[in-house]
């Protein structure tokens, strides 16, 4: 398989340069197969965030006791396909006295940055778009920008729901935002690394899933979870849209292809935070059966696999799902509360825990030695 | 205070939330409620209050003998009725509408009809077009009555009882 796509890439270099010449050849390669490598990325997520809302409107149906969508196609399978048709040939309404720049602007700027990050996460050791080195820095840099679209559209839609679900919407982000920041600056300062592969890497100590970050950074881990539920505006955390109260929030008033963006963005969002989620807290690619004893007998068990975070990223998106069923909504100053008064403060101590127990003492004593040992 | 430390680890350890998303996750397996509605049907009671029709004796003579009593008691205002002497002296309707659109399906006029002449049937399967389809007149109100007698009758006999 590897064989394959390095020969199929050597290829490719060499007929580049073949007929572009040395100065051309090269950079258009590269190019090229970034393109490639964007679309192999992006097409996957796309895809999982049309069947995601189906899953959604499954699970959340089975968990009322009611069946969900089953009428198009076998056993329902059909319908996000049928709901993005419905969508495209929508009209698209603008509403008199909206800021006709902004509000066309505002889909794209919520959905670049969601889809943009995808660029950094690595999906096993060398499958990333870009390596970086400062990968979960630009990570964090391009989810805040989301939080623009959300304020574009709005400020430019004209209508007080609209705007009050966008100031809702930005008060919120902003205050998760920061308490997202630092459960993240726990995963790095343990990993050791802003660069997600090492941060993964250094996940692996030989002991299965005892040695993945998410048992030492526990309320980190919990607290990146519900902020990143903030962050999207899920469920519990859904006041920027709180049908009960403002309508649908920040997009009332957008219909057919532009709200599919919007919604594009929302789910690309939450599998984006399940995915950074899965490689910083829960050892990305690495398998939870990794003891010496299974890898004498059963080596394929503990082979670390994309397929280890295709289940871990699952788990944790089919989570939002559950928790969506369970919780009733917070109200806003409970939000405001839980953000400010409670995450905030917890991952700030948490941040100082983790540096003692990474303190060399400590760090080299069992069961520390684990995870700070090396 | 020990029982306030064990308040703030159960809320720290997210207990009370564990506990909602076992339910959930439980009932996410429980054997589903819906009724996949045009295939299977819910049962129905022979009280049911559907679409109206008027009936007939079953000498073909039809039962209204214009009291108007329904017409007063409709609170909707949905039935309307103009009558005068028939050719052998009874008093008959000749027009009976009834506006469905108005109608709020209480079920008075059947209560109150001293002789079982309007009935609301079983039929909640009914829909109309254009402006005018959902105000039923005498023949379509006698027609639905003709077709569905035998199930009429029968839902009265059964609720007779109780009444």
């Amino acid at each position: 398989m590897t064989d394959w796509l390095a020969r199929v890439q050597e290829w490719a270099q060499g007929t580049s340069t073949q007929y572009l010449g040395a100065d051309w050849g090269p950079p258009v390669y590269t190019t090229g197969r970034t393109l490639v490598m964007i679309v192999m990325v992006l097409a996957p997520v796309v895809l999982t965030v049309l069947y995601y809302q189906l899953i959604e409107r499954w699970v959340i149906g089975w968990m009322q006791v009611r069946k969900g969508p089953n009428r198009v196609g076998y056993k329902g399978i059909l319908q996000p396909i049928a709901d993005a048709i419905k969508l495209l040939t929508k009209e698209q309404i603008v509403p008199s006295g909206a800021n006709k720049g902004l509000f066309f602007l505002a889909p794209v700027v919520s959905v670049g940055p969601a889809l943009a990050a995808w660029a950094i996460i690595p999906f096993a050791p060398d499958w990333v778009i870009s390596n970086a080195d400062a990968a979960v820095l630009v990570m964090l840099a391009l989810t805040s920008m989301g939080i623009y679209g959300v304020i574009i559209a709005g400020w430019a839609s004209n209508s007080k729901y609209a705007f009050l679900g966008a100031m809702r919407a930005s008060a919120q982000m902003v205050s998760y935002e920061i308490a997202m920041g630092f459960a993240i600056v726990g995963g790095l300062m343990a990993g050791q690394s802003m660069n997600l592969t090492q941060i993964v890497a250094r996940q692996d100590a030989a002991v299965g899933f005892f040695g993945w970050f998410f048992i030492p950074l526990f309320p980190l881990f919990i607290i990146h979870y519900v902020a990143g539920l903030a962050e999207t505006n899920r469920h519990p955390f859904d006041v920027a849209e709180g049908e009960s109260e403002i309508v649908a929030g920040f997009h009332v008033e957008y219909s057919g292809m532009m709200f599919a963006v919007f919604f594009l963005a929302e789910y690309a969002n939450m599998i984006l935070i399940s995915t950074v989620s899965a490689l910083i807290f829960l050892g990305g690619w690495l398998s939870p059966f990794d003891f010496p004893w299974v890898r004498d007998h059963a080596a394929l068990l503990a082979m670390p696999g994309i397929w280890w975070l295709l289940a871990k990223i699952l788990f944790l998106m089919f989570a939002f799902l559950w928790v969506r069923a369970t919780f009733p909504r917070y109200r806003y100053d409970q939000i405001m509360r839980l953000g400010w008064k409670v995450f905030i403060p917890l991952t700030i101590v948490w941040i100082v825990v983790i540096g003692v127990m990474m303190m060399p003492p400590i760090a080299t004593t069992w069961p520390f030695s684990i995870w700070f040992g090396r | 205070m020990l029982s306030r430390v064990r308040d703030i680890a159960n809320s720290l350890l997210l207990g009370e939330l564990v506990k909602g998303m076992r339910l959930t996750g439980r009932y996410m397996f429980a054997r589903k409620v819906t009724v996949m509605y045009p295939e299977e049907k819910t049962p129905m009671s022979p009280r049911f209050r559907g679409l109206h029709a008027l009936r007939r004796y079953p000498n073909g003579e039809e039962r209204c003998i214009a009291c108007k009593l329904c017409e007063a008691v409709c609170p909707a205002l949905a039935i309307t009725i103009e009558s005068e002497q028939r050719d052998d002296g009874t008093r008959r309707t000749t027009r009976y509408d009834v506006d469905l659109l108005k109608c709020i399906f209480c079920g008075f006029c059947e209560e109150s009809c001293p002789v079982d002449s309007i009935v609301e049937t079983h039929i909640l399967e009914y829909h109309g077009e254009q402006r005018g389809d959902l105000l039923f007149t005498k023949p379509m109100l006698l027609a639905i009555g003709d077709k569905y007698e035998p199930e009429l009758a029968a839902a009265r006999a059964e609720d007779a009882k109780y009444r």
